[in-house]
């Protein structure tokens, strides 16, 4: 193939991409845009393998390496539960970043390729940040995959001095960026290099150790944002067009879902990667003090039954419980029940629910819900006041209304579901614990809230037994 | 030794209430006390002297063996002379007491050395307090009622219809005084299909009355009646004066009056007079809940339901009796929230805690002395006042929520950034770098158009095919595993870099066919 015809071919998967990215905007479409992506990616690899950079002889290496990558994440795309998907999708992060290191190191040595002057120092700051940008990016995953399947413990690991150390770590990497540019061979490079990925690899660990565990949609896709711009930076350095367009459509995407997480937490994105919610001010502590007076109001299983048969409107509100407890099937039967019997049920998500953005949509679709009664809070929060019940499983700060009617809390401001406007609202819950950001949830105590003690799924199959019962 | 609570038969004529129903009584059995019932005290309202004994209860036959042997005794109304001879000294009794319109009886009370808790003195602003609201539970039994003694006397349909035989047209019903009785009565005339009416000097319930399907008429005059404890004060001249005007024109225009309107310790305003009376339909009807208070209308009689000018005054006193089933039901329940109180230790003795707001506001003798009335709630809101400002002055200077604000002078600095990064760039790199970074940019762009149009519901399929598109890192190590040689290969680790290509095209190898299977497996998963 000649080198015009593997142009084209790399224009040809851009557009492919793109159209592959546009088709999520709706579900209808998505599938198709899916396609769109695997037409695409297999057209950018056979061109490139029957382009004019690869010769024969690395073809045997070529197919052994697919089909085992391939055969691997497969297997893994068939195995995992839906409600493992944040841990996949940061384990696939590291992937991308350590690839990118892998590349980085391997076009660094790669004498074959000479430039001078100003093209030289540039291509080598390709390298030396590509590789940075992959060593983060590749540690940054491992952690936040370890945090997300629960092998590191989800509380903020805060290091006393943690800004200076990375204020130190940064000019360390820039000391040797110097270094690094000024060096003449490959070994003299090779310390400043290897001391840099050091770096990069501990910075990465250092700030998602950093980052609490409900703040995993904000690292999740800060991470995805960071894979895409590894890509466009090792594109840069082998200046390859595609890998930068690519790169940057995926780095965009990241920093755009990024900054949705933020904003639907009320927070400015510094201040979720210095990580440690709510340290802040000291206002958590200032908080013991300050419980919500009143009580609780229990309620049992069969209770809940009763409300939910004689409403006419419910909405349900899953978070990160729902996933932990594995109960989006049990959720999918209640309501499948009482949409038979013509409750208008409905789903209101939150777009921090869980531990990734749209976690929740993922696994209501597992559990066959139909996506037109999952809401988006915005669409959703205007109907509380004509509902019946609501029902929230397994979730807490998203729907405090300290948020919205306190603005002392470390959460003023956060838009949540207003499910206290609800005639009646049921809480799931293990106990009387206090969310992630350590606020106690006044909702609770509200004349109009039944909490429903226990593990989410046990407690949704009683109400199941009892509802069909 | 666990106590014994006594339930006698409500002895004041008309009076069809008892103050606890079997299923409770089982209940308090759970909570260590003793149970006796008078026999006969459930018959008016349903519950057989066998249904408490299967709950568990011992019947007494009289009264004076059930005050003897009782130490806690749950009433309905206050207590008789005759009655409080019969009390145990240093008994508690629970009931409805009204001790300031009742000065004789606490003293007599006082004197036999007891404890009464009066459950009208219940402090009602506590939310706590809710759950023991006897006073609620009762006046939205009576509401509920007085609605259907209007449907009962009212000669026509409550909802419009539109039937074979013709045209009817919705009764119209109007409520004076949206308390719990009001409102209960608002929403079962609503739920009857009448349209409805209601107002209250309160201006603050205007919301609760449209939440319960009415309407809200307002008096076109400027003054707010919230006298404190949920009930209304007395309003001046100049307000009364646009109030009888309104109801006036209410009285010409519909077919139902309810009024509710009352006044702790003083007689009921009057409302309705003989002249608005005149001026209704014929076959019109007012229930006037505050009969046993003088009546809102002129021309009620307390006790009797009456015609006058071809309207129907309904002034019974007894509305709560006339459901003594439901409304002794809730009763029961209220007294049962007080007992849990009292007995926090569930073993059948009970502690009156004056530190506790909520107990302190309930008892007015305590052990033989007159503890009423109790001294001012302290406000529970003030603590919570206190703390905004300084939190709050030390939370602008964190600038956690650094929002709209500084938007426009960021922006400029912003830019102002990206154009000195620009000129550097375009100051030094070659051109073989610029067309690259053209694309850069662009590509961004694109991405940021591409992405906002992403539904949120499928961000999840959006970051796993990301990922397996940012696998297309894959091209860079395709390159490097065996590129065309030309010339320069002296010292090129070619087995090194080798082994470094190969393993970074497995690793995305498994991005690329995981990545895409997965976000295949999900949008499959996506249906209507």
């Amino acid at each position: 193939m000649s080198t015009g015809l593997s142009a084209v071919a790399y224009i040809g998967a851009t557009i492919l991409f793109i159209l592959s990215l546009g088709g999520l905007s709706n579900p209808e479409t998505a599938r198709r845009g899916n396609l769109y992506g695997i037409v695409g990616m297999t057209i950018a690899v056979l061109a490139t393998v029957f382009g004019p950079r690869v010769t024969l002889a690395g073809i045997p290496w070529i197919v052994g390496a697919m089909v085992v990558g391939g055969s691997i994440g497969l297997v893994a795309a068939k195995k995992v539960q839906m409600t493992q998907m944040p841990e996949l999708v940061a384990l696939m992060h590291s992937l991308v970043g350590l690839a990118a290191c892998l590349v980085g190191y391997a076009s660094y040595v790669d004498t074959s390729i000479v430039f001078s002057g100003a093209e030289k120092a540039i291509h080598e700051l390709e390298i030396y940040v590509g590789i940075y940008i992959g060593a983060v990016t590749f540690s940054g995953s491992i952690i936040a995959f370890g945090k997300l399947s629960g092998k590191i413990s989800g509380k903020p690991m805060l290091l006393p001095a943690r800004h200076a150390l990375n204020g130190i770590g940064a000019l360390v990497v820039i000391y040797y960026g110097y270094a690094f540019l000024q060096a003449h061979t490959p070994a003299d490079g090779a310390t400043a290099l290897i001391v840099m990925t050091a770096i990069g690899l501990l910075f990465g660990i250092h700030m998602v150790m950093a980052i609490g565990g409900a703040d995993m949609p904000v690292v999740v896709s800060m991470l995805n944002s960071y894979s895409g711009w590894a890509a466009a930076a090792t594109g840069f350095m082998l200046s390859n067009d595609l890998l930068i367009v690519v790169g940057a459509l995926v780095g965009s995407s990241g920093a755009i879902l990024s900054y949705i997480m933020c904003r639907a937490m009320n927070r400015n994105f510094i201040s979720v990667i210095a990580g440690g919610f709510g340290t802040g001010g000291g206002t958590v502590v200032a908080k013991a003090d300050g419980q919500p007076a009143g009580e609780v109001t229990a309620i049992s299983a069969v209770d809940t039954a009763e409300l939910l048969r004689d409403a006419k409107n419910v909405i349900i509100v899953p978070g990160y419980g729902m996933a932990v407890a594995q109960a989006q099937h049990t959720v999918y039967e209640i309501t499948k029940h009482l949409r038979e019997k013509g409750v208008n049920v409905r789903f209101g998500i939150h777009p921090v629910a869980g531990r990734m953005p749209g976690h929740m949509n993922v696994l209501l679709a597992e559990a066959k819900v139909p996506y037109d009664i999952v809401m988006e809070m915005d669409e959703i929060n205007a109907d509380f006041p004509d509902t019946d019940v609501s029902m929230v499983i397994g979730a807490n700060d998203i729907v405090n209304p300290s948020a919205e009617e306190d603005p002392t809390s470390p959460i003023a401001g956060m838009p949540v579901l207003e499910v206290w406007k609800a005639k009646t609202s049921i809480v799931m819950k293990r106990s009387m614990a206090s969310g992630y950001a350590g606020v106690d949830n006044p909702l609770f105590y509200k004349d109009n809230n039944r909490m429903l003690f226990g593990d989410a799924k046990k407690m949704l199959d009683e109400v199941l037994a009892a509802l069909k019962g | 030794m666990p106590l014994t609570i006594g339930v006698p038969r409500e002895t004041f004529a008309g009076e069809k209430r008892v103050a606890t129903v079997p299923e409770v009584v089982e209940k308090l059995i759970k909570l260590g006390f003793a149970v006796s019932v008078e026999s006969g005290a459930g018959d008016a309202a349903n519950f057989a002297d066998d249904t408490y004994r299967a709950a568990g209860a011992e019947i007494v036959a009289d009264a004076a063996g059930l005050w003897a042997n009782s130490d806690i005794v749950f009433k309905v109304r206050a207590p008789s002379a005759t009655e409080v001879g019969l009390m145990k000294e240093g008994a508690t009794l629970i009931g409805f007491i009204w001790p300031a319109q009742n000065p004789e009886l606490m003293q007599q009370m006082a004197a036999r050395k007891v404890t009464v808790l009066a459950i009208d003195a219940l402090p009602r602003m506590l939310s706590r307090a809710q759950k023991m609201d006897a006073l609620t539970s009762q006046a939205g039994v009576a509401g509920y009622r007085a609605v259907i003694e209007a449907a009962n006397a009212f000669g026509r349909f409550f909802n419009g219809q539109i039937t074979a035989a013709g045209k009817v047209p919705p009764a119209k019903v109007f409520i004076a005084g949206a308390g719990v009785a009001g409102l209960a009565a608002i929403g079962t005339a609503a739920g009857l299909g009448a349209i409805v009416r209601a107002n209250d000097t309160r201006a603050e319930v205007a919301d609760q009355v449209v939440s319960l399907g009415g309407e809200f008429v307002k008096v076109d005059y400027e003054e707010e009646g919230s006298g404190g404890g949920g009930y209304a004060k007395v309003m001046s001249e100049g307000f009364q004066q646009a109030q009888r005007e309104m109801y006036a024109k209410q009285a010409r225009e519909v077919d139902i009056i309810i009024t509710t309107a009352l006044i702790p310790g003083k007689p009921a305003p009057e409302l309705i007079t003989a002249e608005m009376v005149k001026s209704m339909r014929p076959g019109s009807v007012i229930v006037d809940m505050a009969a046993e208070q003088g009546g809102n209308c002129e021309l009620t009689e307390p006790g009797q339901a009456v015609v006058k000018h071809g309207v129907t005054i309904i002034g019974y006193t007894d509305l709560v009796s006339r459901l003594a089933k439901q409304s002794s039901t809730l009763y029961a329940t209220n007294l049962f929230r007080l007992t849990e109180e009292l007995c926090k230790t569930k073993d059948g003795i009970i502690d009156v805690n004056m530190e506790d707001d909520a107990i302190r506001g309930l008892t007015v003798i305590k052990q033989g002395e007159v503890t009423w009335p109790p001294p001012p709630l302290k406000p529970a809101a003030a603590p919570a006042q206190v703390k905004p400002a300084p939190v709050a002055a030390k939370k602008s200077g964190h600038g956690h929520g650094a929002g709209e604000p500084m938007a426009g002078s960021s922006l400029a600095m912003i830019f102002g950034i990206g154009a000195a990064l620009f000129w550097v760039v375009g100051a030094f790199a070659p051109a073989s770098f610029l067309s690259h970074f053209t694309v850069f940019v662009l590509a961004c762009f694109v991405g940021y158009m591409v992405i906002w149009n992403v539904t949120p519901s499928l961000h999840t399929p959006l970051m796993s095919v990301t990922n397996a598109i940012s696998s297309i890192i894959a091209i860079g190590a395709l390159v490097q595993i065996a590129p065309p040689l030309s010339g320069l290969t002296e010292g090129r680790p070619s087995g090194l870099i080798l082994g470094l290509a190969v393993l970074a095209l497995a690793l995305t190898a498994i991005n690329m066919f995981g990545g895409f299977a997965v976000t295949r497996r999900m949008l499959a998963m996506f249906r209507k």
